[in-house]
């Protein structure tokens, strides 16, 4: 399918949205603006949105701990969620969530999930709601390889397939839950092949490749809108940074991953890659490239400032939201 | 009045909130067949899209239910037996109690999860459990505990209608009891305690089960001219404290009968809250009649002595009448 350059403008400015967002992020951890841990999306940044992007706005998303791509990628505002990594009231989830919680429900992000895996029966629900009200809506669950070997996992898959819901399951694979390699936590060489116990379809797509996964989540998509149930996606990438920022810790990080493994996935960038392939399609030019950049560059900086001169919350707003029918909480 | 057994109250309020409201459904494992009674003939009534057999996957359905709460619905969840929630406990506790808090107050999470405590019929210890107490240790849940039909109709009506998780656990001991239940629309609203059996001595605040058998103590124990008070919180959370501290201020005494175990229990937390709020209308020492911290046997004689029952009550409520109180039971 091809797409017209508008499209291809907004996915690349959504890929180089969520890079600058986590870049932000990372110095602003050092500096010590941001509490708690946090988990960047650098360098899978092409599954993130080439898979968003086959999505409309109504449409639903869930996701885990590496959670900034998901709403970027879905078309949320950064300044909130900015905010929210550095715990202030104007966060999107007002300061109650932080970096692996973020949710964003004016456009279909159902919120991630800091328990792996635990995120998708609720993706599940969406895709059960979206039957039961009539529409043609869809759910993307996000979730790592390391959540593929919970049992929300199976169970999830199992109820969608089962009920024929319209959900397409998208396994990122970086290949490592925290420290520990894939191979050593499951004995299917593809993730993706565990969809013949579900009687669905089992798609694996290079995730570094932004077209390719837009291509094969959009054909899931349009079988899940037209009644054919869900699919399960495996994109195979790579995160370049560590699981999580670690703050002064990093150097107490073991070696897990060869130095030449970790440059062969870094050629692969999904960044420079869709650029590069961007001009020589003829469907941006440099020039339009270079604004998009500077144009994240500059909206990413509003979105920090923005964020830093936010107030915090007020202790007592620690009472608010618990419940959105309330009841007296003792203090 | 039309009597109605407890669990045909609880049919009925699924029944007519199904009517009312288009986005309520029911899904469990084998609810189609209505095993227990609280779903029979639904399918009929309303369809198999609204009434949906599940796979034995509690985590996977109960997840599903608040996905599906979040973008429109509101599910009823029939886990037909309590202790099948701690299947699907990371559902419950990080997803259903959290997810409202944790995005900032976006999520609404109207779902009703119902099941019944089954105990004290020889299924011993993987199935007779009153766990409670432990989900009102999580903040983002409401819980019911109804102890008559009239109020099992009612408080599950406004389950229903609430906007957030709420757990009703029906006391299965009570599924055949019969009582008064109006026909049409009426709701009792969560977090309001009622007043069983009016007395002035000492007031037994009991928990599910455990209601019927304060009544049959406070009937037994008035010809030797105790009077007994029993208040029923019927929702643990919220919990009507008001009406418990009121009870307490003109009785000056307290005992508090709950089938949960005993540390931690409800009787634990409502004896805190008197202590802290009332203290000085105390003339005696709280006392619990709990189930002992033993899991539940399967053998009759071992099992049926555990629980609290009118004979437990009437003794506690003696002790407390005593004053000072002697040394524990």
């Amino acid at each position: 399918m091809a797409l017209d350059s508008e499209v291809l403008a907004e996915m690349y400015r959504r890929m180089v949205r969520i890079r600058r967002f986590d870049e932000k992020a990372i110095e602003l951890v050092r500096k010590g603006y941001v509490p708690g841990a946090v988990h960047m999306t650098i360098g899978q940044e092409g599954e993130v949105v080439g898979a968003c992007m086959a999505l409309r706005e109504d449409d639903y998303i869930t996701g885990n701990h590496r959670s900034h791509g998901h709403p970027i990628a879905k078309g949320a505002e950064t300044k909130p969620l900015m905010a929210e990594l550095l715990g202030k009231r104007t966060g999107v989830c007002h300061g109650k969530g932080g970096s692996m919680h973020l949710a964003d429900f004016k456009v279909g992000s159902l919120g991630e999930s800091g328990i792996v895996a635990s995120a998708l029966p609720v993706a599940t629900g969406a895709g059960l709601s979206a039957k039961l009200r009539g529409t043609d809506q869809v759910c993307v669950a996000f979730f790592g390889d390391g959540g593929a070997n919970a049992g929300a996992f199976h169970e999830a898959i199992n109820l969608a397939a089962v009920w024929a819901l319209p959900v397409i399951y998208l396994c990122e694979n970086n290949m490592y839950a925290v420290m520990t390699p894939i191979s050593e936590s499951a004995a299917v060489a593809n993730i993706a092949d565990r969809a013949t116990a579900y009687s669905i379809p089992g798609v694996i797509v290079d995730g570094q490749d932004p077209l390719a996964v837009h291509a094969v989540v959009a054909e899931a998509v349009a079988r899940a809108r037209a009644g054919g149930g869900p699919s399960l996606i495996e994109a195979k990438t790579y995160r370049y940074r560590e699981h999580a920022e670690f703050g002064g810790l990093d150097s107490s990080i073991p070696t897990y991953r060869s130095a030449e493994e970790v440059a062969s996935w870094m050629e692969r960038d999904p960044l420079p890659t869709f650029r590069a392939r961007l001009e020589k399609d003829g469907a941006l030019t440099d020039e339009a490239l270079s604004a998009i950049e500077s144009e994240v560059e500059a909206e990413i900086e509003e979105a920090v400032a923005f964020a830093k001169a936010s107030p915090f919350p007020d202790p007592e707003e620690a009472f608010d939201d618990l419940y959105a029918n309330p009841i007296v909480i003792r203090r | 009045m039309r009597e109605l057994t407890y669990l045909q109250a609880i049919a009925e309020a699924g029944w007519q909130e199904m009517q009312r409201d288009p986005t309520v459904f029911v899904m469990g494992e084998d609810i189609r067949s209505g095993l227990f009674g609280a779903t029979a003939g639904f399918l009929e009534e309303f369809g198999p899209e609204r009434v949906r057999n599940t796979p034995i996957s509690e985590a996977g359905f109960v997840g599903a239910a608040i996905g599906a709460a979040m973008t429109g619905m509101r599910p009823i969840v029939d886990m037909s037996i309590s202790v099948f929630l701690y299947v699907a406990m990371d559902q419950v506790v990080s997803q259903a109690a959290k997810d409202t808090y944790l995005f900032g107050g976006q999520a609404r999470i109207p779902i009703v999860i119902r099941s019944a405590l089954f105990y004290g019929g020889s299924n011993a210890a993987h199935h007779s459990d009153r766990p409670y107490p432990m989900f009102m240790n999580v903040p983002g849940l409401k819980i019911i505990t109804p102890a008559t039909p009239y109020d099992a109709k009612g408080l599950l009506k406004s389950a229903i209608r609430d906007d957030d998780p709420v757990l009703s656990f029906e006391d299965c001991t009570l599924w055949y009891s019969k009582g008064d239940v109006p026909e049409d629309d009426y709701t009792v609203p969560l977090g309001s305690a009622d007043v069983k059996h009016e007395g002035s001595d000492v007031t037994v605040v009991a928990i599910a089960g455990a209601v019927p058998h304060a009544i049959a103590a406070a009937t037994k124990l008035a010809p030797d001219g105790i009077s007994v008070e029993v208040v029923d919180p019927r929702s643990l959370v919220p919990l009507d404290r008001d009406t418990i501290l009121r009870s307490v201020a003109k009785t000056g005494r307290l005992v508090v009968a709950d089938p949960a175990h005993t540390t931690c229990s409800a009787a634990s937390e409502i004896s805190a809250i008197v202590v802290e709020n009332a203290f000085g209308d105390l003339v005696a020492p709280i006392l619990r009649v709990t189930t002992p911290d033993v899991q539940i046997p399967f053998s009759p004689p071992l099992e049926r002595t555990l629980y609290p029952n009118a004979e437990k009550i009437a003794i506690a409520v003696r002790r407390v009448m005593e004053s000072p109180v002697k040394a524990s039971v």
